[in-house]
């Protein structure tokens, strides 16, 4: 686990473009339709749903930085 | 591992309402995110920016962000953007168009500011459409493809956004899509860095009419077909005319020196000697 | 262009002086595309703009140059066009752009006859009611309109000076005979002219709203660049710049950009007259047709007949204190116009029974004359 991916609901519209295209299949999507992180241990941290979320919604911190807090 | 946390965030104004206006998996807000990155990389402040935009969805992009911004009319956003570089060359300038909006009611400006080479970056939301009046075919839509102004099929070919400029004069010329989001940012970037008229064309997805014409139900499977019918200049090279049909050539297309609009007006100013009192 | 150093006198085309008048209000942006009978005011701003530390253009058409225009304005320079009907008509879109956003920027219409491509080379005032109402939407708009070179110059620093004060479009209409005609003038030199700025935000940039009515119902401007960073937009806007379409925002905005016009009314009834006080026919006219008005009340006077001329210098907004004062002081008003009749449906509007307007109109192309003008007024002097 390299990346920890925080979601934001109040911007989220349910696109699915985070999920579609992580390429570790960290993410998955709830029953109403919002992202979640179901395999967190499996992110990289390589950020690609953070830039393609047309809306802000995703951001990706470094995990290593999380731990030193 | 991603630099880019809460960049984002900090480019966006405070003031202003989220979600932004763009309906769900709008390749709109992927592009806001390569061009708020690409000025940041580039280090410019927020004070210098003046980013301009036109009349349509892409119109709304400047509203969100925390620079002086400038909504204008449909098709026009590079004539105000050629006065405020002109009064004021200080500025970095930055326009957003619509296919519509640039190639359209704005062609004529286009190929004017690109011939003039005036130092601009122009960013060209290609999504094949009109999208904020309601789905109607634009000069960048493909033959054939069912609009509600083509309601039988689009009779007319479609523009080469970037060749058309490439024709008309730009500096510099670059193609991506939404999908190719960090080719996105660092062609944007490579853009703003040039001095003189740049453009880049950004193939994107309207989910909401494009989707409909062309039976694709998602962003994603509209990203899917972007990622699978692009091709890189290089690789293009390697193709002949007949594979190249229907690919997205993405890339650096152009890259060239040629004196801007501004250096030649301040040689003929120096030719001409300034004279304060000349009233 | 010769220095006006000494206030010598000079004998100056009303383009020239146009363009003079511009420079020394400040003008230091010209976005423009050529076109009769407007070319020299052009011709003039591409020749001194670029010795006065100033920037000039061409254009690839009219819309594009009130946008050069406005974008100039917006970072901070005093910017102007020029042009005639047709290019007119491609302006419409950016004159009310400019209303809505509130950008200060001055556009010359040189009139020539219409409609279409009309009558290139000769004058007519057929542009009287597109001046006020060609641009979609209610907008305020203000339009001067000249009568001699001196006038022409002088009212081109004045529309410079009320764009900037109210931050408005401010439209000049000339004509062809005025914008061509050669006369010996003596201009005030720089150091005499008054000249005013946009307002400016005092507040730091944290507090500015910028479409806050800040009392005068014109709220203060920065240019871009100087780190206000604020949003300008077409669309109806909230104080803060940002689209809105709550009903309260937008009455508000709509009501301040009439109101930060109409509260000041009163400092803009700008005529001349002559013989008017005791006038029994008082004679309405502007532009190039107060030239020949002025000619035939004189004669007039001179066969004892008394009649008397009120020359309006401002048209839009209508100077209706200043005509209705004359129209209850007269039996009768004749308006004669190079037009199918605009500004006088105005003040026939403005009349209140207590007058006869009358009109005397001409279209083909030729000046109307001192002698047509005394001919109708014998005509009708009751
Ligand atoms: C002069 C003028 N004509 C027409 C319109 C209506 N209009 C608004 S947006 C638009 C088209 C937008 O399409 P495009 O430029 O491709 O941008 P998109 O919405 O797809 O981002 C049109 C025709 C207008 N606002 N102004
Ligand atoms: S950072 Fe990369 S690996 Fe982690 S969830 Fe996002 S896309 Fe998947
Ligand atoms: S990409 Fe963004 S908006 Fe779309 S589902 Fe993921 S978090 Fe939500
Ligand atoms: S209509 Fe199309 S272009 Fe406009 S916001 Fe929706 S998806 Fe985007």
């Amino acid at each position: 686990m390299k990346g920890r991916v925080e979601i934001y609901e109040g911007w989220c519209k349910k696109c699915g473009i985070c999920t579609a295209f992580c390429p570790q299949d960290v993410l998955d999507t709830t029953g109403d339709g919002y992202p979640f992180v179901r395999a967190p241990e499996k992110c990289t941290g390589c950020g690609w749903c953070e830039i393609r979320c047309p809306d802000f919604a995703i951001v990706v911190s470094p995990y290593e930085e999380e731990q030193e807090k | 591992m991603t630099e880019t946390t809460h960049l984002i965030h900090s480019y966006l104004r405070s003031s202003k309402r989220f979600p932004h206006v763009w309906c769900p998996g709008c390749g709109i807000g992927i592009l806001m995110g390569a061009l708020i990155r690409a000025i940041d990389h580039n280090r410019y402040s927020k004070d210098e920016i003046v980013l301009i935009s036109g009349i349509g969805c892409s119109g709304r992009l400047p509203t969100y962000l925390d620079f002086n911004t400038l909504h204008t009319t449909h098709g026009r956003a590079l004539t105000f953007a050629t006065g405020i570089k002109l009064a004021k060359p200080s500025l970095k300038v930055i326009v957003v168009m619509g296919d519509g909006d640039a190639a359209a009611i704005g062609g004529n400006h286009l190929i004017h500011a690109a011939r003039r080479n005036v130092d601009i970056t122009a960013i060209i939301v290609n999504n094949q459409i009109y999208g904020m009046t309601g789905g109607q075919s634009s000069p960048t839509t493909p033959l054939g493809m069912t609009t509600s102004s083509s309601r039988y099929g689009n009779l007319e070919p479609a523009f080469d956004i970037s060749r058309v400029v490439e024709a008309a004069g730009a500096a510099f010329v670059a193609r991506s899509t939404v999908y190719h989001t960090r080719l996105l940012e660092q062609l944007i970037g490579k853009a703003l860095h040039k001095r003189g008229f740049s453009v880049v064309e950004v193939i994107c997805h309207c989910v909401t009419h494009v989707g409909k014409a062309t039976h694709m139900n998602s962003a994603v499977e509209m990203m899917n077909w972007q990622r699978d019918n692009a091709v890189s200049v290089r690789k293009a090279g390697t193709l002949s005319a007949k594979q190249l049909e229907g690919k997205i050539v993405t890339g650096v297309l152009v890259d060239r020196e040629a004196p801007t609009f501004h250096e030649e007006y301040e040689k003929l100013v120096a030719r001409v000697g300034v004279d304060d009192s000349a009233v | 262009m010769k220095k006006n150093k000494r206030n010598e006198r000079l004998l100056l085309q009303g383009s020239e002086a146009c363009a003079r008048g511009a420079l020394q209000a400040g003008c230091r942006f010209y976005a423009g595309y050529p076109i009769t009978p407007a070319t020299e005011i052009m011709e003039a701003m591409a020749w001194e703009l670029p010795r006065v530390g100033g920037v000039f253009i061409q254009m690839e058409d009219e819309i594009a140059s009130l946008g050069a225009v406005i974008g100039a304005s917006l970072a901070g320079v005093k910017s102007m066009t020029a042009t005639s009907g047709p290019g007119f008509s491609l302006m419409q879109e950016h004159i009310s752009f400019a209303s809505m956003a509130e950008v200060p920027c001055v556009i010359v219409d040189v009139m020539r006859g219409g409609p279409s491509t009309g009558l290139p080379t000769l004058a007519a005032q057929g542009d009287v009611m597109q001046a006020r109402w060609g641009a979609h939407g209610d907008h305020p708009v203000i339009v001067l309109a000249p009568s001699s070179v001196y006038e022409f110059f002088d009212l081109t620093i004045k529309a410079f000076n009320l764009s900037e004060r109210y931050r408005i479009p401010v439209i000049l209409v000339a004509d062809e005979m005025i914008a061509h005609m050669r006369e010996s003038v003596i201009l005030p030199r720089a150091e005499e002219s008054e000249l005013e700025e946009r307002p400016r935000p005092t507040v730091p940039p944290e507090w500015y709203a910028p479409y806050k009515d800040p009392g005068t119902g014109v709220p203060p401007m920065p240019a871009f660049g100087e780190g206000y960073r604020y949003h300008v937009t077409g669309l109806a806007h909230d104080i803060r710049g940002y689209p809105t379409i709550r009903r309260d925002e937008v009455g508000e905005l709509m009501a301040r950009l009439f109101n930060k016009i109409s509260k000041d009314l009163h400092l803009l009834q700008w005529f001349d007259s002559c013989y008017a006080e005791d006038a029994v026919v008082t004679v309405i006219a502007y532009g190039s047709v107060a030239r020949p008005a002025l000619r035939a009340v004189k004669r007039g006077r001179e066969k004892g007949l008394k009649v008397g001329l009120v020359k309006l210098k401002v048209l839009w907004p209508f100077m209706r204190r200043t005509v209705m004062g004359f129209l209850a002081t007269s039996t009768k008003v004749l308006v004669p116009e190079m037009n199918m009749g605009q500004l006088s449906r105005e003040v026939k509007r403005v009349n209140q029974g207590q007058c006869e307007v009358l009109t005397l109109n001409k279209v083909d192309g030729s000046m109307i004359t001192p002698g047509e003008i005394l001919a109708k007024l014998e005509d009708i002097y009751p």
